[in-house]
């Protein structure tokens, strides 16, 4: 069935991509509001399915409450680094950022692999959804749940943004923080919030990825977390719409280039287009040409 | 209304500002005039702490140094920078609604609104504009309206002249004089002095990071030096 296996991949590449999606917001807010690539994105996403992990399949708590544990663990953990590794760097040089936010990448995956070891866990399979049924296709339960969940909160985030006060303060200070600080604005305060929005998106985003592939190991943050920063880079890093977008077209070229293609080549593609990308519009699908603020 | 003492910038190992002493009271316009690069600027970032200054700063004698640029506002410090700054990917009414940012009350911005919209007529012509695609004239009023949501006891404008044309800075400093009338003391910077020194009740005279001269705004106007150095013989 020709027809029917597009459709499978196509479903399949919607999901990674909403997943990348979720990812990708909290490099692309990060950076928008403290200029920074926060590095350590990434292994939030390990952080929370250990999490889940842990208070579900260790401690045997409601699942409900594991999530919400694992996610409030996360967003806690995204506002201490801030506070901890990035904000006496405020004034520091970018190079300096960059060394300190790989650093603590480096620095979450040890400290799991410590408490955890390095063996890879199963994570637990809680979804007992039917699956959907179109035609002669069977769409798992973990499939549209994924995507339904991280279609809701990119429109929860998008009115966030667009359209509360919060979200008013967040794109005013990655305007111009010196104009927002006239505004009575807090800028300590708003990225904090926007590193705890981040490591939130990034934890729901673990534990998602999770559902589709069923292993946490301390390294599990690195290849997601790569890939949604490429999403990020391609849809033009501070923007929130070529984010999701990125997202999008990273996922779908992924999964259709290991389905028609080779699984082999798939990350030489994904890395191909990020390297013409970068050559051709450095600033992205839908990044502005980044100029330098006083 | 705002007192300040011994004030001194430093960017690395320059001096840009030297200990300077000036004091605006209550419902007059003061400008502090002086040419490019004498520090006006610095002054003002200094005085709503966007950057960090030695020296002291009285609000109607609470002592404001140790505050944070954001707590300033809170007391009722408003500032319309230089070259305005206003937030261009957002439209003229979010700006507004930025410059009430600390105003929780839905029905008091709204009625705001209205009253800086009576100022800046333009700009209610404009609300669904992105304050990018505005004029330099509209962006100098759309930063000042945004400034007035906050309800300032105090106003501080840095060089509203800017760039524009002859008429339009002089609608522009009609509307201060409006603002200052209806009970908003004005610290006004411009390298304009001519116009600046018509509509002022006291003036200081700036030059690299020292206060060289001041008085009312007719003093200056007529003192020689002042006519010499700048408003062109
Ligand atoms: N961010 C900065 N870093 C270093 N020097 C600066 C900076 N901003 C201003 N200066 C210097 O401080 C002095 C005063 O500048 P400024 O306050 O902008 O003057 P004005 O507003 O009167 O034109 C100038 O010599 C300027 O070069
Ligand atoms: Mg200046």
């Amino acid at each position: 069935m020709e027809l029917s296996q597009f459709i499978m991949q196509f479903v399949n590449g919607l999901n990674v991509g909403s997943i990348y999606a979720l990812i990708a917001l909290g490099y692309t807010m990060v950076y928008g509001i403290a200029k920074l690539i926060n590095f350590a994105h990434g292994d939030l996403i390990m952080v929370g399915s250990y999490g889940v992990f842990y208070f579900y399949t260790v401690l045997k708590l409601p699942l409900w409450i594991a999530i919400v544990l694992a996610i409030l663990l996360c967003v806690i953990l995204g506002a201490l680094i801030e506070k901890i590794a990035y904000k006496p760097l405020r004034k520091a040089s970018k190079i300096s950022l960059l060394i300190t936010a790989i650093g603590m990448s480096y620095l979450l995956q040890s400290t799991f692999q410590l408490i955890f070891t390095a063996n890879p866990k199963v994570f637990p399979n809680f979804i007992n959804l039917p699956a959907l049924k179109l035609g002669d296709i069977l769409i798992g339960a973990n499939y549209y749940l994924t995507f339904l969940i991280s279609i809701f909160l990119l429109i929860a985030l998008n009115i966030l943004v667009k359209h509360t006060k919060v979200g008013r303060a967040m794109r005013a200070v990655s305007q111009d923080a010196g104009a927002a600080q006239l505004m009575g604005i807090d800028v300590d305060k708003t990225i904090s919030i926007t590193f705890m929005i981040g490591s939130g998106l990034a934890a729901i985003a673990g534990i998602l990825y999770c559902c589709l592939y069923p292993v946490v190991s301390p390294y599990l943050g690195a290849v997601p977390g790569i890939k949604a920063f490429i999403a990020a880079v391609l849809g033009g890093i501070g923007s929130i719409p070529g984010a999701v977008l990125g997202a999008f077209i990273l996922g779908m070229v992924e999964v259709m280039s290991k389905a028609y293609l080779s699984s082999a080549l798939s990350d030489t593609i994904v890395f191909s287009i990020l390297i013409i990308m970068l050559i051709f519009k450095p600033s992205g699908i839908l990044g502005k040409n980044l100029k330098e603020k006083v | 209304m705002l007192k300040v003492k011994d004030l001194a910038v430093k960017y690395g190992m320059i001096e840009a500002v030297k200990g300077v002493s000036f004091q605006v009271k209550k419902g007059e316009i003061v400008s502090l005039i002086g040419a490019n690069g004498a520090g006006k600027t610095t002054i003002m970032h200094a005085l709503s702490k966007l950057i960090d200054y030695e020296g002291e700063v009285f609000l109607e004698d609470k002592n404001i140094s140790k505050l944070k640029a954001f707590q300033i506002v809170k007391e009722s410090l408003a500032q319309v920078p230089e070259r305005r700054r206003v937030f261009s990917d957002m439209s003229v009414e979010e700006n507004l609604k930025l410059g009430a940012y600390l105003n929780s009350n839905n029905q008091e911005i709204q009625s705001d609104m209205e009253k800086v919209y009576k100022y800046f007529p333009r700009l209610s012509e404009r609300k669904n504009q992105l304050a990018g695609t505005l004029s330099g004239g509209e962006q100098q009023m759309l930063a000042m309206a945004r400034a007035l949501m906050s309800r300032p006891k105090i106003l501080l404008l840095d060089e509203p002249s800017m760039g524009l044309a002859p008429l339009l800075i002089k609608e522009i400093f009609n509307i201060i004089q409006e603002i200052n009338k209806n009970g908003t003391t004005i610290l006004l910077v411009e390298q304009n002095a001519k116009m600046a020194l018509a509509i002022s009740d006291y003036a200081y005279v700036l030059e690299t990071g020292k206060i060289i001269l001041e008085g009312s705004g007719k003093q200056l106007s007529d003192s020689q030096e002042v006519k010499k150095a700048y408003l062109g013989g």
